[in-house]
């Protein structure tokens, strides 16, 4: 049976990574090499790296820090932030990365989406999705979250996977960094609508969060930052926890 | 000890290197099909779509190389499906070294396609898993697979068995990334470099 999976991200700028809450206000966690050996020790199912500053300054992720995390990373690897050519992914695969995720070049070009799953294959493909509830209704977002695309959650997914995404990282920016759980209904609504895994982000807070995030909210994975960096619950602990409540996770 | 890793212009093959210097070894990424013939392993990591990774076999003349090779070889995921008869991904055929024909996933509410994330292994046989029990888990991504049959060499399930590893004499191929696969995938590669 394959195993719910336990996702850190590190959003990294200049070179370090960083945190922050609904997107803003950035705090520092460390080097990004030094937390991604750390947590594929502690076992971290996968790691995702986002270049947070690469859209909004139009710049190319770092393909050397890329390269320094994977060769210390025996566990999957996505990277994100600023793509939005075919290059800028074989330069990435080349790196070391194993997947990428798109995000604002897929909503600006949904056909993006089609040309790397025929170029690279769909597992490479991942789908980020950031959506915020406004006035009741899930909304997606794009370019780091600061502009309404107009496109409703659920139906942007579904088309992803349609294109050729071969996984969605799911984010609520209203949960973002604020440790009061994961959004429950929007991940369960995705994940009965497309057939691709999903990948909840945003709102971990306590290990309950993701007994809930999995069972109800019927996500594959769970996205975490903030609860793994500043030590607030060790990933083994989290583990334990989740496999006692009867969730299948790899130990 | 030479190890190459065929260079076909397809797959990540970074991962595999990284991995294969993680373990003291240097790799050759190489297409040139006298290196390929010279080595002591072959290692030929897969990723993408069955028919553009014919087609590139093709171009490179790998086509005809890699069935005639002697030494120890390993296909890892897409390297693992192109050793079969067949596959369903665009009604291709393949380098048809072991009889099985890949097949399509088919989803349901419970089982996702592709089939991503860490699995178990189960009924594992042969020196790549020495060392290693039903308990123990590797990283998978495919939405095609082989089925089981004589040449399965360990099985996972989705929710049906399926082949996660197969053998033909000195051809070995898993459907899992063995260099994504922690400290379990790395036991089953220094397995296979031990061979």
């Amino acid at each position: 049976m394959v195993k719910k999976r336990l996702i850190p991200c590190l959003d990294v700028r200049d070179g370090r990574t960083v945190k922050g809450i609904q997107f803003e206000g950035l705090r520092d966690a460390g080097d990004p090499v030094a937390l991604a050996a750390r947590y594929a020790r502690e076992g971290a199912d996968e790691l995702v790296f986002l270049d947070i500053t690469a859209t909004n300054q139009r710049r190319q992720p770092l393909t050397e820090l890329v390269r320094d995390v994977a060769r210390v990373l025996d566990i999957p690897f996505t990277v994100g932030g600023g793509i939005s050519t075919v290059a800028d992914v074989e330069a990435l695969l080349l790196s070391g990365a194993d997947k990428v995720s798109i995000n604002s070049a897929a909503l600006a070009r949904p056909g993006f989406i089609a040309d790397l799953s025929r170029r690279f294959g769909s597992q490479c493909v991942v789908v980020a999705v950031d959506a915020r509830l406004v006035d009741g209704e899930w909304q997606v977002m794009t370019r780091a979250g600061t502009q309404a695309t107009g496109r409703q959650a659920v139906d942007w997914c579904r088309e992803a996977a349609d294109l050729g995404a071969g996984e969605l990282l799911l984010t609520s920016m209203s949960h973002d960094g604020t440790k009061s759980g994961f959004a429950l209904e929007l991940t369960r609504a995705v994940s009965n609508a497309v057939s691709v895994p999903v990948i909840a982000s945003g709102g971990a807070g306590q290990p309950s969060d993701f007994t809930e995030v999995f069972q109800a909210g019927g996500a594959d994975a769970a996205l975490a930052a903030s609860i793994f960096h500043f030590n607030e619950t060790a990933l083994p602990a989290l583990k334990q926890y989740l496999h006692a409540a009867g969730i299948h996770v790899r130990l | 000890m030479e190890i190459a890793v065929v260079d076909y212009k397809g797959g990540n093959v970074q991962s595999v290197l990284f991995a294969l210097e993680r373990l003291g070894a240097q790799p050759i990424l190489t297409a040139d099909p006298d290196v390929l013939r010279r080595a002591d392993k072959v290692l030929f990591p897969g990723e993408g779509e069955a028919s553009s990774a014919m087609e590139a076999l093709r171009e490179a003349g790998l086509d005809k190389v890699l069935p005639t090779l002697t030494q120890p070889f390993l296909g890892i995921c897409l390297g693992m499906q192109l050793l079969g008869l067949h596959s369903e991904e665009n009604d291709t055929p393949l380098l048809g070294l072991l009889p099985f024909s890949v097949q399509r996933f088919a989803p349901d509410a419970a089982h996702k396609v592709p089939h991503m994330g860490w699995n178990n292994l189960l009924a594992l046989q042969g020196p790549l898993f020495a060392g290693l029990t039903e308990a123990d888990h590797v990283y998978f991504v495919h939405s095609y697979y082989a089925p089981v049959g004589a040449y399965t060499t360990a099985q996972a399930s989705h929710p049906a068995p399926f082949s996660a590893a197969v053998q033909h004499g000195n051809f070995h191929g898993v459907q899992f990334h063995t260099e994504k696969s922690g400290a379990v995938g790395t036991r089953i590669l220094a397995n296979f470099l031990a061979l």
